[in-house]
């Protein structure tokens, strides 16, 4: 549909389709474990715009198109795995256990982070973006030194394969090997910025330049997202080196709920990337050819809806963090500085916490 | 007391392998630091003695050196990086500031970025354009660091695997024209801790601060002025954020004049902070504006003219000259 070298399994009817390399190790209730994984999170993504747009939130960055490429990827990924992410990989947050409300917390501005990161083994958001690339690279070289079965993956976009950190990323992992797996959500828009100002090459074929393997696989097909990186992965853990996945998708919503992209894109494009919903192909292969019920399809709804009204309500009462907890964390050991700074805020009465 | 005599190089190199031995978990990353040692050999021999795992010979990117040197401390490694030249740490800033500084609070306190990233910085050696920086000011600023600087062989030790052991990043600052210069090194007994400063000269007219190189540089000044009659107190800062304010305020109370000595230009230096730190705590002893001689604020010169730019024994004299003579 896009490109012959892009791997697929499952047309945006929810047809099965060969591929020369892949094919899909799952059985029916794996897949509808990957449809129920996207509804909530794109429940979850819902809930959280309308949080936004009532005030209860100072930003929020959806993934609606982008479900099946963070769900497959985020199930791929083994427990001794760990994930670097940027500020929109909701999904993979969700597969790795962090609570829904967690990852609100950047969001409702009382965290710089959100959750334990060693608890989940996914790193805390990085909004500079490429930085994680980096990072990712660090972890693996250290898996390396452990001589541990493990790999870590770090996630970008479109947008960032063009910052240096990657692309350095990119040369480091191949020189020492390490067992670190690129996957890159090509979601076609960089705020207004399309990929071909990005890379007047397809993004996967860059991993050939640096010397370890790339694909681009339908980023709206989960069945795809999750072999492709369930391969890069074990490859990885064994020794095999970093591969570069290619995640060929589309940002249906905007930027963040800051944007406004009817500034810069056409609704025509969109509406050609609605047909491709990665969530509706899912849903038509478990009706076809697992006969799921309607009611199956029902009872995630309704999980979903009482996931999203928890996490309403535990956003509604996270409060302001009390103002001297900014000087927490700091600095690991005692600093002068922040002694200073703790000090004055009580003096000033801002806070009644204790030294 | 077990002292010997080795130069600054020589005691890092020692330091870093002490390291090395009591924390398996301890790794150098840089350019070239492996079979070369390193540019100016730091890391001599280290390569060969722990092997290739743990003295990293780097490809040329350094956002990259302490951008994986992140990654390997959420993973529980200890990265020492090397800086080849004070020039080269711009584009690793970002890393830096944004990440290595950061990540602890953001983190909740669930990452350690416990790392050392030294640099060879000051001028002095003829170099280059880019070899002959003084980039501490813009650290130094950042919340989530810390600054330090040796300035005699036996500090290099053992202020270099005190860095190695704190929990908090470590800008490690390195006076490149002292590496060759002998000193006693003291194998059982550190100096101070390491956000120590330490007098290094007593005296009752005027306190003189400086760090890494500048330091020599005062302690000459202040035989100069000996001998014309001034008696100057030389205080070594050590620790460039956070500064040990506590030992110079009471060195000011007692002399009532300072100058600061430091090779970065002034504006919104390490010696403006100093200075208006005194001022604010000593603002009733002092005789004196506190002074700072400085780097002008032009980019580093070709270095033949490079003594006209750093500060000189001179040019300190000359500051010490106006802090005496001042009438209030």
């Amino acid at each position: 549909m896009i490109d012959e070298e892009l791997v697929q399994l499952l047309t945006p009817e929810g047809e099965r389709v060969e591929s020369s390399d892949y094919e899909s190790t799952l059985n029916g209730d794996e897949i509808f474990g990957l449809y129920r994984d996207m509804v909530i999170i794109r429940r979850l993504c819902n809930e959280s715009t309308s949080l936004q747009r009532q005030g209860q939130l100072a930003l929020w960055a959806p993934i609606q198109g982008q479900e099946a490429a963070q769900i497959g990827a985020g199930r791929a990924l083994a427990p001794g795995d760990f994930t670097f992410p940027t500020y929109r990989e909701h999904g993979i947050a969700w597969c790795r256990g962090v609570p829904p409300a967690d990852m609100l917390r950047l969001f409702r501005a009382v965290s710089n982070g959100g959750w334990d990161p060693q608890k989940y083994r996914h790193s805390v958001p990085t909004v500079v973006l490429g930085s994680q690339c980096l990072h990712a690279v660090g972890y693996a070289m250290g898996i390396q030194r452990d001589g541990a079965e493990e790999a870590s993956m770090a996630f970008f976009g479109d947008g960032a394969s063009s910052q240096g950190d990657v692309l350095e990323a990119f040369v480091w992992a191949a020189s020492f090997n390490a067992p670190v797996v690129f996957f890159c959500q090509n979601n076609q828009w960089g705020i207004s910025t399309p990929s071909s100002v990005q890379s007047k090459i397809p993004l996967y074929h860059r991993a050939h330049g640096f010397g370890f393997p790339g694909v681009r696989v339908d980023g709206n097909d989960v069945l795809a997202v999750y072999e492709v990186s369930k391969r890069a992965l074990e490859s990885a853990r064994v020794g095999g080196g970093p591969t570069l996945i290619e995640a060929y998708t589309y940002r249906i919503g905007a930027h963040t709920t800051s944007d406004d992209p009817t500034r810069y894109r056409i609704d025509a494009e969109v509406e050609v990337w609605k047909h491709r919903d990665p969530v509706e192909r899912v849903k038509a292969l478990l009706a076809r050819e697992y006969k799921v019920k309607n009611v199956d399809f029902d009872t995630v709804s309704q999980e979903a809806d009482t996931m999203a009204l928890q996490l309403r309500e535990d956003v509604l009462a996270m409060s302001r963090p009390d103002p001297i907890s900014m000087f927490d964390n700091a600095y690991a050991a005692p600093h002068p500085l922040i002694e200073e700074g703790r000090r004055e805020m009580i003096d000033l009465g801002i806070s009644g916490g204790a030294l | 007391m077990t002292t010997t005599t080795m130069t600054m190089a020589k005691a890092l190199n020692e330091g870093l392998r002490r390291a090395m031995e009591k924390n398996p978990k301890v790794l150098l990353m840089g350019e070239d630091i492996g079979r070369l040692g390193g540019v100016f050999r730091i890391t001599d021999g280290l390569q060969k003695d722990f092997g290739e795992d743990r003295v990293i010979d780097s490809p040329l990117a350094e956002s990259a050196i302490v951008g994986t040197a992140v990654g390997l401390a959420i993973r529980g490694y200890r990265a020492v990086c090397e800086i080849q030249f004070d020039g080269f740490v711009y584009p690793a800033f970002d890393q830096i500031v944004s990440q290595v500084a950061k990540l602890h609070k953001r983190s909740d306190g669930a990452y350690i970025m416990g790392m050392v990233i030294r640099i060879p910085f000051q001028g002095g050696i003829g170099a280059i354009e880019h070899h002959s920086e003084s980039p501490e000011p813009y650290f130094s600023q950042t919340a989530g660091l810390r600054v330090v600087s040796c300035s005699t062989p036996n500090d290099a030790y053992w202020m270099i695997q005190q860095s190695i052991e704190h929990d908090d990043p470590i800008i490690f600052c390195e006076p490149k024209s002292r590496y060759w210069e002998k000193g006693e090194v003291d194998l059982e007994t550190p100096p101070a801790g390491l956000f120590d400063a330490l007098v290094r000269r007593e005296g009752t007219d005027v306190t003189l601060i400086g760090y890494g190189a500048s330091v020599k540089t005062c302690l000459r000044a202040a035989e100069t002025a000996q001998v014309e009659g001034t008696s100057i107190e030389v205080i070594d800062a050590r620790s460039i954020a956070p500064l040990d304010i506590e030992l110079m305020a009471k060195s000011v109370e007692k002399t009532g004049r300072v100058v600061v000595v430091q090779e970065s230009p002034h504006t919104a230096s390490v010696g403006s902070e100093i200075v208006s730190e005194l001022t604010q705590r000593c603002f009733y002893s002092l005789r004196a504006p506190g002074l700072r001689v400085s780097g002008y604020h032009v980019p580093y010169p070709p270095t033949r003219i490079e003594e006209d730019y750093r500060p000189s024994v001179d040019r300190i004299l000359d500051a010490v000259d106006r802090v005496m003579g001042f009438e209030s």
